[in-house]
């Protein structure tokens, strides 16, 4: 039943002119769960988030938020969720304080609820010492953080993050990670986007991976790796000019599903170790010398490259792209 | 802070009651204290805001005063001078509250741009409360514009001689005249494409329209039909309503009336002007906001 989930959206459709930013999007997210929509820029997840955050209305298709319908329950739908942006929207001229008083009081809580709500987000994300501080003195970690908290002041019960660790530092990262996390322990269903499959991987129950507006592959991470098969060999050359000699060299164990990345090569292998050393002895023989050599688990990026044909990070040609678009009709 | 940390400990969250009238009053009002609170954090853009209206009545006072004959005085002389700039301060307050459209122009785009505008559409407020906030804080913004230019305007010889209380009048036309192009400027923020166009877009439209009009010099050198269109610019309402109220010179000889019918009751034609336009740009602008996003 589509009320019951956290998320339900069927068949969603966005035209931009004549560019389909969506293109018949299922999606679900049950209750207390975190759904990972990963896809390239200008697949269509931040277009998925802003309709279901009310922002944009599908050409087709619906979508129900908290069980209300996202265009014709807009309001109720905004009581329920929380949105956090690629860019972190806090004024930056009022102090951290200040822009959580700001929103608390737009969500019509009492100032009194908004004081002691306030004082406690500003502990739990670390910015007590700079809560009088303009914003726009803040690192981007820290506007991250104090963004994410504004969407927190009414303790939504969904929260869509749509790519919220996009240019931060690694320590910033790990550190708003925790804070999902966190989150999710207590009950949050979260609807995250990224185009880090090690985020994806390591917040996601389950994983929606779309592209040109569509699902492509859904499941967990681990349930998706497995779809591309098992090991990889991962090979990285002294000498990058030679990655196709190379390729050339190692056609008996990789067969034609070898990959070359940017700094190495990489195909599915079986038979365990024994491949390293094969592997070795036919570069040795073809004279070419190995910086390094690897046998790994199929990473997500694998999965990505497997299902799409192009890397997670990759810029696909516009005018695919949902975000540069205007999206405003 | 880590993953370590506590758990959220408050209640479950509060909500007032909804007033009679719907949220929109509260939460325009909420945009407002915050809008004007962070313009007082940057003393950069105020002073810039403050010093180019200065600016312009020291140019138009020492440079172009003595050019501009104000009917009344011998061209040229002394009492000329001190005339013209009697009758050059209405014309600079109804120039400079023209402009506050331009500071409402660049800040919706720059909103929109950083995504702040997509963050207010996805709260639960009233979704004109942001516009009605934002220009309501760009006129209150405007009280201390015109202040500043007032004690300029006086340490230069203006004079208010028709009393405190059509001063008072003069200065509530004057901002209901700013509150007014602030919601035109609103409407041009949220069409342009970035913020780059509407630092453009946003001034484009106030030069030829402050300057077709009686704000500096007196219509009657004017060839007819850009005449017609300078009297019925609220502009020259605006400015020849205050010029009367604050009793300065209007730039006709005593017993000359206006020959056309908006400067015959300007107080009337500005005032029915500003209704007219929030009348159009005000939903304008709100339909825009409704379906605006970031870009």
């Amino acid at each position: 039943m589509a009320q019951d989930d956290a998320v339900h959206a069927e068949g969603l459709v966005k035209t931009f002119g004549d560019v389909k930013a969506l293109d018949g999007l299922d999606l679900v997210v049950p209750r207390g769960q975190v759904v990972g929509l990963l896809g390239p820029n200008g697949s269509g997840k931040t277009t998925t988030v802003r309709i279901l955050a009310t922002l944009l209305k599908p050409t087709a298709g619906q979508a129900f938020v908290n069980g209300y319908d996202v265009t014709k329950q807009s309001d109720e739908v905004r009581h329920s969720i929380g949105l956090t942006g690629q860019y972190a929207a806090v004024d930056e001229f009022l102090t951290g304080r200040e822009n959580l008083k700001m929103f608390g009081d737009l969500y019509h809580l009492t100032p009194k609820y908004v004081k002691e709500r306030s004082e406690e987000l500003l502990s739990w994300f670390d910015l007590v010492d700079a809560a009088d501080r303009p914003a726009k003195t803040y690192s981007g970690g820290m506007r991250r953080r104090l963004d994410l908290a504004s969407s927190l002041i009414a303790k939504p019960s969904i929260l869509f993050l749509d790519e919220p660790t996009t240019g931060l530092d690694p320590r910033s990262r790990l550190g708003l990670w925790g804070v999902i996390e966190s989150l999710v322990a207590e009950g949050t269903t979260v609807l995250l986007t990224t185009q880090y499959l090690e985020e994806a991987d390591k917040l996601a129950n389950d994983i929606v991976v779309i592209d040109h507006g569509k699902v492509i592959a859904h499941g967990t991470a681990e349930n998706l790796k497995d779809q591309i098969g098992g090991d990889r060999l991962e090979v990285t050359l002294v000498d990058p000019h030679k990655m196709s000699d190379a390729q050339a060299a190692l056609a008996p164990i990789f067969g034609s599903d070898s990959l070359i990345n940017e700094s190495n090569l990489s195909g599915p292998v079986s038979g365990g170790s024994k491949v390293l050393v094969e592997a070795v002895r036919a570069l040795d023989f073809a004279g070419i010398e190995i910086a390094d050599l690897a046998l790994r688990r199929p990473t997500l990026d694998d999965v990505f490259l497997s299902l799409t044909g192009h890397g997670a990070e990759d810029e696909t040609p516009a005018p695919t792209s949902s975000r540069s678009r205007r999206g405003r009709r | 802070m880590s993953s370590t940390m506590g758990t959220l400990r408050t209640s479950t969250p509060e909500a007032m009651s909804r007033p009679i009238l719907g949220w929109t009053l509260h939460d325009s009002l909420v945009i407002a204290r915050t809008t004007i609170l962070a313009s007082f954090r940057i003393p950069e853009a105020m002073f810039f805001q403050l010093i180019q209206p200065v600016i312009f009545v020291l140019l138009f006072a020492y440079v172009f005063g003595g050019a501009i004959p104000i009917p009344g005085a011998e061209p040229g002389s002394a009492a000329d001078a001190s005339l013209y700039r009697q009758y050059l301060m209405p014309g600079i307050f109804g120039q400079t509250v023209a402009f506050a459209a331009a500071a409402s122009t660049v800040g919706l785009a720059e909103a929109m741009q950083k995504g702040i505008i997509d963050r207010y559409r996805a709260l639960p407020m009233s979704q004109s409360a942001a516009l009605i906030g934002n220009t309501f804080a760009n006129a209150i913004r405007q009280i201390m514009v015109l202040t500043v230019l007032s004690i300029t305007g006086f340490i230069v010889g203006w004079r208010i001689n028709d009393g405190i209380l059509n001063a008072i009048y003069a200065y509530l036309l004057l901002l209901l005249f700013a509150y007014t192009v602030t919601w035109v400027g609103a409407f041009i923020g949220l069409s342009v494409p970035n913020t780059e166009t509407a630092n453009t877009a946003g001034l484009v439209w106030l030069f030829p329209l402050t300057f077709l009009s009686n704000a500096f010099v007196p219509l009657d050198g004017l060839p007819t039909v850009l005449r017609a269109f300078a009297a019925y610019n609220p502009i020259s309402s605006l400015v020849l309503s205050t010029r009367e109220l604050f009793g300065n010179p209007t730039g006709y000889p005593p017993g000359v009336e206006p020959e056309y019918w908006s400067l015959q009751n300007p107080v009337l034609y500005t005032v029915i002007s500003c209704a007219v336009v929030i009348g159009i740009f005000a939903p304008l602008a709100i339909r825009k906001y409704r379906s605006a996003s970031r870009r």
